[in-house]
């Protein structure tokens, strides 16, 4: 199982809960299931089938360029972040 | 089998070759984009608001049609509407409605300089005339111009339609609310012995590139549009401007020109759109050129900001809590880079329990753009001082406070993540060893400061083709515009693959229909990730001519070698002597054809990157003005490929953190109007107010790089406001708050602390 | 439209006759008149001097001075620096010493150094500043631009191609 790391504003959908286990082989996967163990939180996070053009999502320390199709392994943690360009804001 | 590369020692990389563009850079020859022309071009000129929030109630451009020489005007109505959403486009997720009521005002105007119409004519004379003649009836409205005034309740509204998710259904000038948050911080400051509270306020600066926006637009009957112009981004020019005039991407070929400097400001687009239509309605080649006054009233500056800063640390050194609340200006649509600042404004420094409140704030100021590190600098500005006066409390030297607390492998980054390796540490004891640190500073008026600075960097998207032509020389081609001597790079990470002198690569910059998309030259991401796709391309044709060789000598492929630009069969056989590359090249007809290695990256293993300066500063405490003596920056720079260039940027990020530490400032009116439009008042340093730079090149090299390298492009400009204002502290005993720290504004703290002090010793008498 | 006069100057050692409107600066008749773009507008205001060319040797911002002042006059301009394809010191030195970034600031800079260096060939680097304080520069933060200058002036009293600029 993973850990998802919910950012600060959606932990009101875990009950202040920051870090979450969670199952899935890609980010898009694990986000299902964080919202089948929290309804609602997804919305915060996809748009249509990929991230929100403002969420970033980190893998193992790597922000991960396949966005929602990142893969995601058993151990692996996930932290949901604002999508910063590095010298291109977004 | 590895080229050369994978002995680890290095025969280009490292070294100082003179750029491959040089020669034309000197002698006048290299074409930026204001540089070009073509028969029968028009010039065009834009129209722009004289007030800072209106509603516009009529245009009328009639007068202005009949002026001899006018050819065409447009306004947003010939712009088609665009979705009021956040869109992918390129790698940039943007709002296509408010980009492009940023390219033309629609029913309202939302700062001084805001474009309302452009109008294309035979001489720039003429269209300048014809501005006058467009008549623009106004309704005047409140501006909001600070993030305190447009965060009040009642405060003007910018945009009727913006909400966040926290107010709901009501207007707001909010846009964003980020927060970040660890640990316990209440119960933090309870374990502090010391604690320190400010409160920051940072002026808006420009980036000020000495090369105004420009674009030429060429629209051709079958529909296909090219754009010349100079853009750190020809991808995003192409993606975005197709956005603003509702066209596929694939009817826009963007040519990007030798750019004049940018460092995050030409990373969107002002007149491109415009140089299109323009064209598309005269059928001429259609030129824009920004004034400076332009340039700084209505390009993307980056914002202002209030910061405030709470940190405690205990009696021996270790910061236990910290808590900020930061809002930035984003300008008059939102996305400012506060995002940004609340990921970079704690992270050199491991704190168990923090809490980090960011806000978007829109104001009636031009839409901020990047700028170098974007929202980092400001940030550091309050952080930075911060530590410092911990430290001071603590009695520990600075440096050695950084150090103590310092992020190194492992440590959790602000957003989460654990830091792979990075060299912070190794930056606080370089300036630690160095001769600058180690040499006393004595005399009046005169202090040392230092700060830490520290950037994300980027991956993104990179291609690149080397050719190796039929004399055995190579091209690389990217798609990178390069701003401060990336081709010469390029070149040299090629050169170093295959084996052949830097001389015989020459390195190009392709448009939009001849490279791969390559996203924009930003995040300090040329080097490392167009670098990592030429690394693999280089590699694509070294295998090729490995591949090649075999085949001259019936052998295996991997039988063969390339070392030093020569292949030869790593088991030494008669009749199949070793060829050089020059010689194999002869042979590549006969063997198969053409050799072109092609890679493409989205990057992975991206390398923070972090810097320490020092500065040392001397106060005229009858003016307030600032000397700066000595400045010395310590960066991480994973690897330096050209070590001059790596030089170059920490020294022109730091003089430009030079400048918004001590002059450069945005000055509106009590009306929103902008009163420092020209260089003389908008203040960057000039030759006279700076020392030599020294550099301290730290390689701790990127392992997520097969070069080591990481980006070196923007971290130099963090430093050095708060290392100014810890100098500034140490010579004269006065904590600055506010940048710039000009000399009204330094000679006014002076003044306060010299009253406070006569008070107290008058008390005392 | 103002009728435009005939302006007979000297260019980079050349006679020139060219045609402007009294309005047109001297650099937009070089940029867009006579097609030498190498002095570069930056600011229109003689503040960041990418359009410095010498006059009767004087370095002057372009910008400032209209075309019909060019009457009479021995301008040089960054493209008359070099002989042939042989680099003026100064150049060659930018060169050596990664001395530009961008790029866009280094002809008014060249341009200056040489005025400097016809008038002082053994500057200090605080004389090296104080004739570059009209040239800004966004990029590098001047220390290469400041080396270069001391080293081209080392190595043209060193016997390299003594300076030929007007």
């Amino acid at each position: 199982m993973a850990i998802a790391v919910i950012p600060a504003l959606l932990r009101k959908f875990t009950d202040g809960k920051e870090r979450i286990t969670a199952r899935g082989r890609n980010v898009r996967e694990l986000i299902a299931d964080l919202d089948r163990q929290f309804p609602g939180i997804a919305q915060h996070l996809l748009e249509g089938d990929d991230l929100k053009p403002s969420v970033a999502v980190s893998v193992d320390g790597e922000i991960g360029p396949g966005g929602a199709m990142e893969p995601v392994g058993d151990e692996s943690e996930v932290h949901f972040l604002p999508a910063i360009g590095g010298g291109v804001e977004k | 089998m590895e080229a050369t590369t994978s002995n680890g020692k290095f025969k280009v990389i490292g070294t100082r070759p003179i750029r491959h563009d040089g020669i034309d850079k000197v002698i006048g020859r290299a074409k930026y984009g204001a540089d070009y022309a073509f028969p029968g071009m028009l010039f065009g000129k834009v129209l722009r608001s004289p007030h800072a929030h209106a509603r516009i109630k009529s245009i009328k451009t009639d007068k202005a049609l009949k002026l001899p020489g006018v050819k065409a005007v447009v306004t947003a109505a010939d712009l088609p509407e665009a979705a009021n959403r956040l869109e992918q486009a390129g790698e940039m997720a943007i709002n296509p409605h408010y980009l492009s009521m940023n390219i033309l005002a629609r029913d309202k105007v939302l700062y001084d300089g805001h474009a309302i119409a452009a109008v294309a004519a035979t001489s720039p004379h003429i269209a300048e005339e014809a501005l006058k003649l467009i008549e623009v009836d106004y309704e005047v409205l409140e501006p909001a111009m600070t993030v305190d005034a447009a965060m009040k309740p009642g405060a003007p509204i910018l945009l009727p339609d913006l909400r966040n998710r926290e107010e709901g259904d009501k207007q707001t000038n909010v846009a964003q609310h980020y927060q970040f948050k660890r640990g316990d911080v209440e119960a933090g400051f309870r374990a502090a012995d010391y604690v320190v509270e400010r409160e920051f306020n940072t002026a808006m600066v420009h980036q000020g590139y000495i090369e105004p926006h420009n674009a030429v637009g060429i629209y051709n009957a079958d529909g296909q549009a090219t754009i010349y112009c100079s853009t750190q981004g020809a991808f995003d020019v192409r993606s975005l401007s197709a956005q603003v005039l509702g066209v596929p991407v694939g009817k826009i070929k963007v040519v990007p020109a030798e750019i004049g400097g940018g460092f995050g400001g030409k990373t969107t687009i002002y007149l491109e759109p415009l140089s299109v239509l323009l064209s598309k309605k005269t059928g001429h080649p259609v030129k824009l050129v920004m004034t400076r006054s332009e340039v700084l009233r209505a390009s993307g500056p980056t914002s202002g900001s209030k910061i405030k800063v709470k940190m405690g640390a205990t009696r021996d050194g270790k910061i236990v809590a910290a808590q900020v609340w930061m809002a930035y200006e984003a300008g008059a649509f939102p996305g400012s880079p506060v995002g940004a600042g609340a990921m970079t404004i704690l992270a050199p420094y491991t704190i168990e329990n923090l809490q980090i409140d960011a806000y978007d704030v829109v104001v009636n100021r031009p839409k901020t753009a990047a700028y170098r590190a974007p929202g980092a600098s400001n940030a550091a500005m309050a952080s930075e001082t911060v530590i410092d006066e911990l430290a001071e409390k603590c009695g520990i030297d600075p440096l050695d406070l950084r150090i103590q607390n310092g992020v190194k492998e492992g440590s959790p980054q602000v957003v989460g993540p654990p830091f792979r390796r990075i060299g912070f540490i190794e930056t606080c004891e370089a300036i630690k060893n160095s001769d600058h640190y180690k040499s006393p500073l004595s005399g009046p008026y005169r202090g040392r400061g230092v700060a830490s600075g520290f950037w994300f960097n980027a991956g993104m998207q990179s291609s690149a083709t080397v050719n190796i032509h039929t004399d055995g020389t190579a091209s690389v081609v990217t798609g990178s515009p390069d701003i401060g001597g990336s081709r010469a790079s390029m070149a040299m990470i090629t050169a170093e693959v295959l084996g052949l002198p830097v001389t015989d690569v020459r390195p190009l910059v392709a448009d939009t229909d001849s490279i791969g998309h390559t996203d924009v030259t930003g995040g300090s991401r040329v080097t490392f990730a167009t670098g990592m796709a030429v690394y693999e391309a280089a590699q694509d044709a070294a295998r090729q001519l490995r591949e090649r060789a075999a085949k001259v000598w019936e052998v295996k492929p991997e039988d063969v070698e390339l070392h030093d630009g020569v292949l030869s069969l790593k088991e030494k056989a008669e009749g199949k002597a070793p060829m050089t590359i020059k010689e194999m090249a002869t042979k590549l007809a006969r063997t198969g054809g053409p050799i072109i290695g092609r890679a493409s990256v989205n990057a992975r293993g991206v390398g923070p990157a972090f810097a320490t300066t020092c500065v040392d500063v001397e106060v005229d405490p009858d003016t307030g003005k600032v000397q700066i003596l000595r400045c010395t920056i310590a960066q991480d720079v994973g690897k330096a490929i050209h070590p001059s260039y790596v030089e170059g940027q920490m020294q022109g990020g730091t003089a430009q953190g030079i400048g918004w530490g001590l002059n450069e400032e945005y000055f509106y009116d009590q009306k929103g109007i902008l009163r420092n439009t020209g260089l003389l008042d908008y203040r960057m340093p000039t030759c006279l107010d700076l020392p030599l730079i020294e550099t301290i090149l730290v390689e701790v090299p990127n392992p997520g790089h097969p070069l080591g390298v990481r980006g070196v492009g923007e971290v130099s400009i963090v430093p050095p406001p708060a290392a100014l204002a810890n100098a500034i502290y140490r010579a004269v005993g006065v904590r600055m708050t506010e940048t710039p720290m000009s000399p009204p504004r330094l000679l006014k703290a002076i003044l306060k602390k010299r009253a406070a002090e006569e008070t107290q010793s008058a008390a005392a008498d | 439209m103002s009728k435009k006069t005939l302006v007979e100057t000297t260019i980079n050692g050349e006679a020139v006759e060219f045609l402007c409107e009294p309005r047109q600066s001297l650099l937009e008749c070089l940029r867009d008149v006579l097609e030498l773009t190498g002095s570069k507008e930056g600011c229109l205001t003689g503040d960041c001097g990418a359009c410095s060319v010498l006059v009767d040797g004087r370095a002057v911002c372009s910008c400032l001075m209209l075309g019909v002042e060019a009457q009479g006059k021995n301008i040089r301009t960054v493209e008359g620096l070099a002989d042939g394809t042989a680099l003026h010191p100064l150049q060659q030195k930018f060169l050596e010493h990664a001395s530009l970034q961008c790029g866009i600031c280094t002809p008014g800079i060249l341009v200056s150094a040489t005025a400097l260096l016809n008038r002082n060939p053994d500057p200090t680097e605080q004389e090296v500043r104080y004739a570059l304080a009209g040239n800004l520069c966004r990029c590098t933060g001047y220390d290469k631009i400041v080396r270069a200058v001391l080293d081209a002036a080392k190595a043209m009293k060193s016997g390299a191609r003594p300076n030929r600029a007007a």
